[in-house]
């Protein structure tokens, strides 16, 4: 028997990016219908990686070899036809075309005069769909069909082309459980025609149930291969997190003050249901789970961007309905939003008007602005936050992340709210102000502040946090304190193991 | 001059430039071309050029605020109209028969009312219904002419009040009275868009709405007072020119939307909203009269003007299209 040849290898991947070694030297290799996991936490380089993949980015060192062939991928599409396929996450389908149409765009079969050959269209579409044995046909439009069918549409468009290697991103995120089994029929399908796969989630159930081996991620660092049959999920942890944390535990020096902000059996929708937790003044709670766990969701309800279905919400023991930004406000809750770009700045104003934004109105002289008294808030919290702008007049667009950020909680500071909400404090901000960040949440609770922090990256919320709430799809499955917590019982928390025993 | 002052300058001043370019073209043209043997520069044409400016130019400011604002209105050319039918016809009602001359204060509040009334309705369908500023006004517009031609039928309305005819011909300071009106609009404009609550929240919010809702500000309202001002701004547009004229037709002030946007749009704001200047408008309007009273000194017709007037708002706007490109790139390394 012929050794067989791997369907995809990497070999030596390097790619940087300003200030970040974002994958540094990552190798593995991915063999013709295996199903093969990769893991690690947020950040720690799998979407890079991937991306390095697709031609998105270019590595600066290294090399794709496609069944034993060096491969530059210059982009998507390129490496489609390479064999190379890509299952996102987030779907990318034309909803008012057909299915056959979505599966063939770009390609339609054609006859002369540039018709569309559509005889042949449907029935090589059929063909694919059979394979996959759907309840949908070639001509129902995309638009009407469930979320799941969606991505049959995204695989049944992989195989079109010749896959050597197909990627699914995080497949089941948005899947019932009905689909799921479904969606691991045709995984299954493929990797029985000797296709190699790709399967990057967090979930471990699945990882264990689909996978044959498990590479993990840790810091844009390659940490190791796995055979799934001879390990646990001890053991794939410890890889995923076992790195000597720099960011030390800060449990609260200073005394808590009185509840602040209660929530009871709060429920929106299908988003999240019953969650209940109270932040002190001088605390910080924070939130952890995976994307799409319902943590922005809790955070928009409390704003005012969402209205809850049931549940009530106790501002300093006072029951409060809360309908729009502009009660919450105020009321006195904050929200520094997780899109920092696209829902927390104005990019195109100065730094003066970005933080004042939410009290000019309070702000005036007669019937003009009172810019002096803007000037005078803009520099007390600069000082205050030490933001680094050569002025106010400077457009926020222009500014780095991290004093981006600043600003942001700058505007929250300067109308001295009781709860401060932050949805990933640091998501794009580089490392050294990072750690500025953090501390200045510290710093904000020992002041009084209630602050509740939302995160995706655990060593963040492990060093901020005096309390952790862990979510798991929609719901709270347990409340930790930081004697309580560990990287282990909090990532099994969060991934929904173990949570009959501790809910 | 601090820094970055420069560069600002050089963006806001571009329409400017483009004004004095035009200056200089027809000045020299005028001179081998003209069939009249007077200077293009001339005082009193340049005189006339501004009051000639100020209908389409007090509207302009209302766009201005209103594309800053991340909307659009279509239907300004037919409050124009319809609120210069009320503004004439208003003279002749019998109720006001005792009043003399004061009916024409009586007239004016009438047509400005009749101006902010159209506005309020579409600020508020925009509002309350969340659909399009460009469909509502659309809608609108074809809405508010048909009102003009029930009014009167295909019949011109008019009415001649000669003390409104001096007032509108007079000259203060050199100035015509729609030049003042122009004027005074431009500057009131300008401190509502830069220096008050107001104008800084319809920036933010045409910049990010997101954000804007973010920041606890009422995204509605913004919205609807800006829908009446530029109602109000074209029914003002109507009182000026009309006041003169004496004389609507039912198909008055038809394109005048386009003309508008077109300069708003030379003047550098930005048809996705939230960044725009109400001086660099009034520039653009400069521009758009000065060509079309300029391509006319040489000899050129209508037909000629329009296409003329056409390229150059595609070559401004592809040339705009570049530079921010290039400031974006820049932005990315």
């Amino acid at each position: 028997m012929t050794v067989p040849v791997p369907a995809l290898r990497l070999e030596g991947i390097v790619k940087t990016f300003p200030g970040v070694r974002a994958l540094d030297d990552v190798s593995f290799s991915v063999m013709p219908g295996e199903v093969h996991a990769l893991m690690g936490e947020n950040g720690a380089g799998k979407s890079t990686l991937m991306k390095v993949l697709g031609g998105i980015h270019q590595p600066e060192e290294g090399q794709i070899i496609v069944a034993e062939v060096p491969t530059v991928m210059t982009s998507p599409l390129q490496a489609k036809s390479k064999g190379i396929v890509f299952i996102h996450q987030e779907l990318s389908l034309a909803e008012e075309l057909s299915v056959a149409e979505n599966i063939y765009l770009g390609e339609l079969p054609k006859r002369s005069f540039g018709r569309v050959d559509w005889g042949s269209l449907y029935a090589q579409t059929d063909a694919i769909l059979s394979k996959l044995r759907v309840g949908f046909d070639a001509r129902t439009r995309v638009g009407d069909l469930s979320i799941a069918n969606q991505q049959m549409v995204e695989i049944a468009r992989a195989l079109t082309v010749d896959a050597k290697a197909v990627i699914f991103d995080e497949p089941t995120a948005s899947l019932t459980d009905a689909e799921k089994v479904v969606l691991f029929d045709v995984i299954s399908d493929l990797k029985a025609q000797g296709v190699g796969i790709i399967y990057i989630s967090h979930r471990m159930e699945e990882i264990f149930k689909m996978t044959d081996r498990i590479s993990v991620l840790r810091d844009g660092q390659y940490r190791g291969t796995l055979v799934t049959a001879d390990t646990d999920e001890d053991e794939v942890t410890q890889l995923m997190i076992g790195r000597s944390l720099d960011l030390t535990r800060a449990a609260s020096t200073h005394d808590l003050g009185d509840v602040a902000l209660e929530v009871r059996n709060l429920s929106c929708g299908h988003l999240f249901q019953n969650v209940s937790f109270a932040v002190r003044r001088g605390e910080v709670l924070g939130f952890y789970g995976l994307v799409g766990a319902g943590r922005t969701e809790i955070a928009e309800t409390l704003f005012g961007l969402r209205d809850p279905s049931g549940g009530s919400i106790h501002l300093d023991g006072k029951e409060i309905r809360i309908t729009s930004p502009v009660d919450a406000i105020r009321m006195g809750l904050s929200l520094v939003p997780e899109d920092r770009k696209g829902q927390g700045l104005v990019l195109g104003m100065n730094c003066r008007d970005n933080m004042t934004l939410p009290q000019i109105g309070d702000l005036t002289a007669g019937p003009f602005v009172a810019e002096g008294a803007e000037i005078a808030i803009f520099d007390q919290y600069r000082d205050k936050l030490d933001i680094r702008t050569p002025g106010w007049k400077q457009t926020v667009g222009n500014l780095s992340g991290g004093n981006q950020q600043k600003i942001v909680i700058g505007k929250w500071l300067s109308m001295h709210p009781s709860v401060l909400i932050v949805d990933e404090p640091t998501r794009g901000i580089d490392v050294g102000s990072k750690s500025e960040i953090h501390n200045l949440i510290r710093e904000l609770a020992a002041q009084g502040y209630a602050v509740i922090v939302i995160s995706s990256e655990m060593p963040e919320v492990l060093h901020v946090s005096d309390r952790i709430v862990a979510m798991y799809s929609g719901r709270v499955m347990r409340t930790f304190t930081s004697d309580e917590v560990t990287e282990d019982n909090l990532i099994q928390a969060i991934s929904g193991i173990a949570s009959e025993q501790v809910a | 001059m601090k820094a970055g002052k420069l560069s600002t300058f050089l963006k806001s001043g571009a329409i400017w430039g483009f004004v004095v370019l035009e200056l200089i073209f027809f000045s020299v043209a005028g001179e081998f071309m003209s069939l009249s043997n007077k200077a293009f520069m001339d005082l009193d044409n340049m005189l006339l050029l501004l009051k000639q400016s100020a209908p389409i130019g007090i509207i302009a400011m209302g766009m201005t605020i209103i594309m800053i604002n991340g909307n659009i209105d279509l239907s300004v050319g037919a409050i124009f109209a319809l609120s210069a039918v009320v503004l004439l016809d208003s003279m002749t009602w019998t109720m006001f028969a005792g009043l003399g001359d004061w009916v024409i204060p009586v007239s004016w509040l009438l047509a400005l009312l009749t101006g902010v009334v159209l506005g309020a309705i579409n600020g508020l369908i925009v509002w309350k219904t969340g659909v399009d500023a460009f469909i509502v006004t659309l809608g609108s517009m074809l809405g508010f002419r048909g009102l003009v031609f029930m009014y009167n039928g295909e019949n011109p309305t008019s009415y001649l009040n000669w003390t409104l005819v001096d007032f509108a011909e007079a000259q203060f300071l050199g100035l015509h009275t729609a030049t003042w009106f122009l004027a005074v609009v431009t500057l009131v404009i300008w401190y509502v868009m830069t220096r008050t609550v107001h104008g800084r929240n319809a920036h933010a919010i045409g910049d990010n709405r997101e954000a804007a809702v973010n920041a606890g500000i009422r995204v509605g309202p913004h919205i609807l007072i800006n829908f009446i001002i530029i109602g109000f701004l074209a029914a003002l547009s109507a009182v000026v020119f009309y006041s003169e004229s004496g004389s609507v037709n039912p198909n008055d002030g038809q394109l005048y939307e386009l003309w508008v946007i077109t300069a708003v749009v030379l003047g550098g704001t930005k048809l996705a909203g939230g960044s725009g200047s109400i001086l660099s408008t009034l520039g653009g309007v400069l521009a758009i009269q000065l060509l079309r009273k300029g391509l006319g000194h040489i000899g050129a017709d209508t037909e000629t003007v329009n296409l003329v007037i056409g390229l150059i708002l595609i070559a401004v706007l592809f040339l705009d299209r570049q530079l921010n490109l290039k400031g974006k790139e820049e932005l990315k390394t």
